[in-house]
């Protein structure tokens, strides 16, 4: 009998600054809607600076990616500040770095490459969540 | 002497999960980049946490404009806890209910009909700078 998989929460820096902030969040909701729906949940990453009862219980119970958009790496210490250890942790600029030929661009709203970025990234991304929806921890 | 103000801060919730935080990130956006471009600075919420003192100091630095896009106002409550008193918080709902203007319900790319909402709550924003900017 097959188990049913587990959710996986895949949580975006919010980034409101720069471009791979926006490309952060549009992998997430790539993985969300399309690549894995019904298995990638998402949260607002503010609820967890407030320390939010249910986004720490979402957190806590459920294997965690983390994707950043900058360094300073908000959306992983976000996570270990409620006492977690994600999962896998990314950074958004690598996906560029992986693609060159498709540079993000915008903030509010991402230009056409940096949409299609996004989809790349999340398509790549699938066989990681299945492995974490099956119970396979180990990076 | 006095001191005078050059620039506020805005906090935008820019909850990833809630329609309401994307109006917050589009329409602050829109208020960095159009409407007061000059006045306006903004921060990252969740380097309250993740950064320094430098950003924990936000809110003591600049006069602080909070927007949440829902009742759980973490923008509002991160900023009083981590960063210092706004000067102002502004609720979307509320602004949204107060121009009899519906809430939108896409999270990712609003429909044309629901980007009013943004223009309402950028010109709200922007009221606030505005009025902190005139003491």
């Amino acid at each position: 009998m097959k188990s049913t998989p587990r959710k996986v929460v895949v949580l975006p820096c919010s980034g409101i600054g720069k471009t791979y902030g926006a490309l952060a969040r549009e992998t997430t909701y790539e993985l969300v809607d399309r690549v894995r729906p019904g298995i990638v949940v998402t949260a607002c990453l503010a609820l967890l600076v407030i320390e939010d009862p249910e986004a720490d219980q979402l957190i806590k119970s459920h294997p965690v990616i983390t994707i950043d958009g900058c360094p300073k790496g908000c959306a992983r210490k976000s996570v270990e500040a409620r006492g977690v250890t994600p999962a896998r942790t990314y950074q958004a600029i690598n996906f560029y770095k992986a693609h060159k030929e498709l540079k993000p661009d915008g903030i509010a709203e991402l230009n056409a490459a940096g949409l299609k970025l996004a989809a790349v990234a999340a398509d790549e991304l699938a066989q990681v969540v299945d492995e974490l929806a099956a119970g396979k921890e180990e990076s | 002497m006095t001191l005078e103000i050059l620039k506020v801060g805005i906090v935008s919730c820019s909850g990833e999960a809630i329609p309401g935080g994307t109006i917050s990130r589009i329409a602050s956006r829109k208020v960095l980049d159009e409407l007061r471009p000059d006045a306006t600075v903004t921060i990252c919420l969740p380097l309250f946490i993740a950064g320094g003192q430098e950003e924990r100091d936000f809110a003591a630095t600049y006069p602080t404009i909070t927007v949440d896009g829902c009742e759980k106002r973490c923008a509002q409550k991160s900023t009083e806890k981590l960063s210092g008193k706004p000067s102002k918080s502004l609720l979307i709902p509320e602004i949204l209910e107060k121009q009899g203007i519906e809430k939108p319900t896409s999270l990712r790319r609003l429909k044309p009909e629901e980007k009013v909402a943004v223009k309402v709550v950028a010109e709200a924003i922007a009221r606030a700078v505005d009025e902190i900017l005139e003491g």
